[in-house]
């Protein structure tokens, strides 16, 4: 780690001068990526913003059509949310698979989602159930906000207050994890609405992005069988050590098909 | 048949003595944090260090510009390998010279600890920096200027015979052309043989990653010339002998090394290496102690790896299903340098092993050792055992396949009977005892092989594919005698001392020369001790890992402690007893002769009249009663030189279900039955038979060491390299069966590194039983699986 200066600001309008008046800032949330890539010597902020202090970015709020969730909201408080479990039980089985113990103790909503890493699971949640991101200056449509590898819409300094999720009627998030690190090598949710099937899919591409030709065959049979006929291209997938695009494309129907089938178990 | 009750009995007896499980003495200072590492050693004055390692896989050192990092803050010196060479310090050696098929020497290249020249993997270190703090001294390092430049690297071993030499003489990048065996009769029984089966192999290479990282703090007394070296060493006395005779760090009677708690090892902490070896000469030429603590990336890159062979082997069937011949060829990769024992890991102890438990007559290997810019390469848990097994085993299940026999059935045709020992192989081993029917029987009837057909079925309703594979393993531990192992080639002796205090008190402190990074010896060694004097556990203390404590040892690897250094406090105690015979027939005013010693009291049989054992050792201190002419104390020791390898065998038998839509292959049921000779403590005997299968899991299905086409590692860190978890593992189902090892006084043979030897097979023949091929490379990942199943 290099040296930096470090900030605790108590509001969003100390983070956000706090953020103004520094050389090259860094907002820290949950840190659970940033803390290892500072001690790798990847990054060398001047100034280190940790948000964990500010109390309006705290706090879920839970309406029968909406679930709002502040940014600094950890992994392991959406898992555990009473009232979360209840309305959008697919969020908190979500934030339950994401790392380990200590990651979801520690790692926060905003963190994961500005950060925008492709195999995350949030985003997965924000494009499956049509999020909307609330940040410092404006509202971001989940369909907008993930843009590239490790690219949002955020501006440098904007900073998350909140994440606001439209209440499905029934929906189910199924994961193939990376056997070394539990990203998602590919993780789908499937979500039904009224008047809509949506399908948001991480770690195939460089960002989560929606399945249309899923969605498309799934609006007019919801049903495992529908996926069958789906072709999946995989131009763009991400290729590595552990997954190659062609066997992406494969888990990402394969984990569609288990999430309606897991979707549909759940009544209506 | 099997002799399982016997330890069963001598479990349900309760008690501390041999046979019982007794809850391990250290676990308490480990759990409770207690525990005293390397890394928690701070001396007074103490400086850091941080080295400077290549970030190239080949490359010449053209200039190294340190000035603007010896002017930084907190910086005390920044050393490089031209600084240590122009100290006269020496190349760090391979500890076993192996010769060649044509009767020459093998090429060891020179390995200097910080690289001046050339370096010749990423990682290797070329320097190191002193400062007053870990911040500093990072800082530091990354002031310093290099020039290299980088040249064509070799990394894979299956081309390094075809590409450019990395080391100047070693032509053709080979270390060694190294062959056991009879060629031709080898060749002769396979031309005529009924039936031959082909195989490809590769077993993968692993990165070791010990719980706790290597860690070194040296430091230097200038008035009395001592230099003390902490370190996490499995062996500390071979670990003074190498950095004394042949780098020249310092005289052997002025060094001392001490391995306190050591959190882990599994061979990769038995060689020496750079580190350490600069962290005690830095300390001296700064005239402060200097600390380094690897980093979990440091020991990624620059702890010795493990495996790393290509494997063509044929194995010959006659009409009746029996063997005869095995025909091996086998290029292993040894990395950049000879590392400690690098050298006899692919070749005496994995081409004498190819016998396996079988009665084939003629078997031939070939190996090709290979020099690839790579990090060193050497023992790993099992250390050329797991790679002999996985060929022997997985050629023999492709075999009863291919000739549509029962794979157990082939095994039970083929196994060397009870009767037929000692057993000589055709690969110089002599098989001294064992009984490999039993253990297979047992574990067919744990495993139920019965049932497995419905078993199949029912996964198959399910819709996923189940498969059961078999490994039936020999292994050869305590690696002796000292004579015929260094007529091979061993640089060292492979005996074991172990000494016994008994105190004026009674109670007793052992000495052994062996090393504990988590076998539990602290515990292991008492049972024996307290047994054989009759005295409570913790009456008996165990101290290693301190050559100023410990007068000599050759440390812990090869599943070797129990065997070799268990037997010499045995040869102690026996010691301890005849003296104290004599003084106890003294004061019971009889004939030594007629003085027996049992249950912890000297006495005649028939008499009533008797001495306990401390106050037997109470006379031995304050000699008032005493007999004329024997020396006051009661200390003895012993040095205790094996006859022969011990050869622990048993049968693993793996079920697997493989999800056909991933590739996913869970391991649903997995039996091991061992036997280990006699067991002292069948709790910790389990406790390493459950760590050695989870390691040959973690090697068939999970752990992945990749270099890329410019040897950069690309497996680095936890996020890429899989090492097993909790999870991927099923519940086991362990057991042993016995017969006790004939050459040695306690009859253990050694039981560390059998997981890790016999499961990789069992779990790969169990996955390719599954999906129906024989064509399968490990790890068996879910690409590959899935990938194999769409073929």
């Amino acid at each position: 780690m290099y040296s930096f200066t470090y900030h605790r600001p108590g509001s969003v309008m100390e983070a956000l001068e706090c953020y103004r008046s520094a050389d090259d800032g860094l907002y820290m949330a949950g840190g659970q990526t940033l803390i290892p890539t500072l001690k790798q010597r990847l990054a060398a902020p001047s100034d280190l913003i940790d948000l964990g202090a500010i109390a309006e970015l705290t706090g879920v709020d839970v309406a029968p059509d909406r679930v709002s969730i502040g940014a600094f909201t950890r992994h392991s408080t959406v898992a555990a949310h009473p009232d979360i479990r209840r309305v959008l039980p697919v969020l908190a089985d979500l934030a339950a698979q994401i790392g380990d113990a200590q990651v979801r103790n520690m790692g926060t909503m905003g963190g994961s989602v500005a950060n925008s890493d492709p195999a995350a699971d949030y985003p997965a949640a924000l494009v499956g159930l049509g999020a909307t991101v609330h940040t410092s200056s404006r509202r971001i449509a989940a369909d907008e906000f993930f843009q590239d590898l490790f690219e949002t819409a955020l501006t440098p300094g904007e900073l998350i207050l909140r994440i606001d999720f439209p209440v499905p009627r029934r929906a189910a998030y199924r994961k193939f994890p990376n056997p070394a690190s539990r990203y998602a090598i590919a993780g789908v949710l499937v979500a039904e609405f009224d008047d809509a099937v949506r399908v948001g899919i991480t770690g195939a591409g460089p960002c989560a992005f929606r399945g249309s030709a899923l969605e498309e065959a799934l609006r007019r049979r919801l049903d495992p069988a529908s996926i069958d006929g789906v072709e999946v291209p995989d131009a763009g997938f991400n290729s590595d050590l552990h997954a190659s695009a062609e066997y992406r494309a494969q888990l990402v129907r394969v984990m569609a098909r288990r999430a309606v089938a897991d979707l549909l178990s759940r009544g209506s | 048949m099997t002799q399982t009750a016997q330890i069963r009995s001598e479990t349900g007896a309760g008690g501390h003595g041999i046979g019982a499980s007794v809850l391990r003495k250290e676990d308490l200072r480990f759990i409770t944090g207690a525990g005293r590492y390397t890394d928690d050693i701070d001396l007074p004055g103490q400086a850091y260090a941080v080295f400077l390692r290549s970030p190239f896989a080949r490359a010449r050192i053209e200039r190294i510009d340190t000035d603007d990092a010896r002017a930084m803050p907190g910086v005390i010196a920044v050393l490089t390998g031209r600084d240590m060479a122009d100290d006269g310090l020496g190349d760090l050696p391979c500890g076993w010279l192996v010769k060649q098929k044509d009767g020459r020497d093998m090429v060891a290249a020179p390995h200097p600890p910080l690289a001046h020249t050339q370096v010749n993997y990423v990682g290797e270190p070329y320097g190191v920096v002193i400062a007053a703090t870990l911040y500093d001294a990072r800082q530091a390092a990354e002031a310093v200027e290099v020039d290299f430049t980088e040249l064509d690297p070799v990394v894979d071993p299956a081309h390094a015979r075809h590409s450019e030499d990395i080391h100047a003489g070693v032509l053709g990048n080979l270390a060694y052309d190294w062959e056991l065996g009879d060629r031709a009769a080898t060749e002769a029984a396979l031309a005529t043989a009924a039936h031959v089966t082909r195989i490809e192999l590769v077993n993968n290479r692993l990165i070791p990653n010990a719980m706790e990282p290597r860690a070194a703090v040296g430091a230097y007394d200038p008035g009395t010339g001592e230099h003390t070296l902490y370190t996490t060493s499995q062996n500390p006395h071979l670990e003074r002998l190498v950095l004394s005779a042949f780098v020249g760090v310092a005289p052997e009677h002025r060094l001392r090394v001490i391995a306190p708690d050591v959190g882990g090892g599994f061979g990769s902490k038995i060689f020496v290496y750079p580190e350490e070896t600069a962290v005690i000469w830095a300390a001296r030429k700064v005239g402060r102690p200097v600390k380094w603590t690897a980093e979990r990336s440091e020991s990624f890159l620059a702890d010795a790896h493990g495996r790393d062979h290509v494997t063509h082997a044929e194995l010959g069937v006659d009409a009746d299903g029996r063997f005869v011949a095995l025909k091996v060829e086998t290029t292993a990769n040894l990395g950049a340098y000879l590392s400690l024992f690098g050298s006899s890991v692919p070749t005496y102890l994995y081409g004498t092993l190819l016998a396996g438990q079988y009665r084939t007559p003629n078997i031939h290997v070939e190996v090709h050792g290979v020099y690839t810019n790579t990090a060193p390469v050497d023992a790993y848990r099992g250390a050329g055992r797991p790679e002999a097994t996985y060929v022997v085993e997985r050629i023999v299940e492709t075999a009863a396949r291919e000739l549509g026999i029962d794979p157990a059935e082939l095994r039970r045709r083929n196994m060397i009977r009870p009767d037929e020992f000692p057993y000589q192989t055709p690969v110089a081993l002599q098989y001294d005892t064992g009984n490999y029917q039993a253990s297979l029987e047992r574990a067919l009837e744990l495993i139920d092989y019965a049932g497995f057909p419905a078993r199949r079925a029912a996964a198959a309703a399910r819709g996923l594919r189940r498969g059961i594979g078999f490994s039936c393993y020999i292994e050869a531990c305590g690696l002796a005698p000292s004579k015929l192992a260094i007529s091979l080639g061993a640089g060292v002796g492979l005996y074991e001392s172990g000494e016994i205090r008994v105190n004026p008190t009674g109670s007793v402190t052992v000495f052994t020369g062996t090393h504990s990074h988590g076998q539990g010896h602290e515990t292991t060694f008492a049972q024996i001790v307290a047994d054989r004097f009759g005295i409570g556990l913790d009456d008996v203390e165990v101290v290693h890992g301190d050559t100023g404590r410990v007068e000599f040892g050759l440390g812990t690897y090869g599943s070797r402690s129990l065997s070799v250094g268990g037997s010499a406090i045995s040869v102690a105690a026996d010691k301890v007893i005849a003296k104290g015979k004599l003084i106890a027939a003294h004061m019971l005013e009889t004939v030594p002769g007629t003085i027996e010693f049992a249950d912890g009291r000297f006495g005649q049989p028939g008499s009533n009249q008797s001495l306990s054992f401390g106050e037997v050792a109470f006379a031995a201190y304050v000699p008032a009663n005493y007999p004329d002419g024997l020396e006051p104390g009661l200390s003895e020791k012993a040095f205790y030189d094996p006859a022969n390898f011990t050869f622990p065998a048993g049968t693993h038998i793996a079920e697997v279900e493989v999800d056909p839509e991933t590739g996913v292959v869970e391991v649903v049921a997995f039996v091991a039955v061992d036997d280990f000779g006699r067991v002292i403590n069948p709790m910790i005997v389990h406790g390493q038979v459950q760590g050695g299968l989870a390691q040959g899991i973690g090697q068939a299905l999970l752990e992945r060491c990749v270099y890329d086409e410019f040897g950069q590692l690309r497996t680095g860190s936890m996020m890429d390299y899989c090492l097993p978890r909790a999870d991927d593992l099923p519940d086991f189902t362990i057991d042993t069966t016995v017969t006790p090892c004939t050459h040695n006084p306690l009859g253990a043979k050694g039981c560390g590194e059998a997981g890790a030897i016999g499961s990789p097979a069992a779990i790969m023949n169990a996955v390719t039983d599954a999906i129906g091929t024989n064509d399968l490379a490990m790890p068996a990942t879910p690409e590959k699986v899935w990938r194999a199943l769409a073929r």
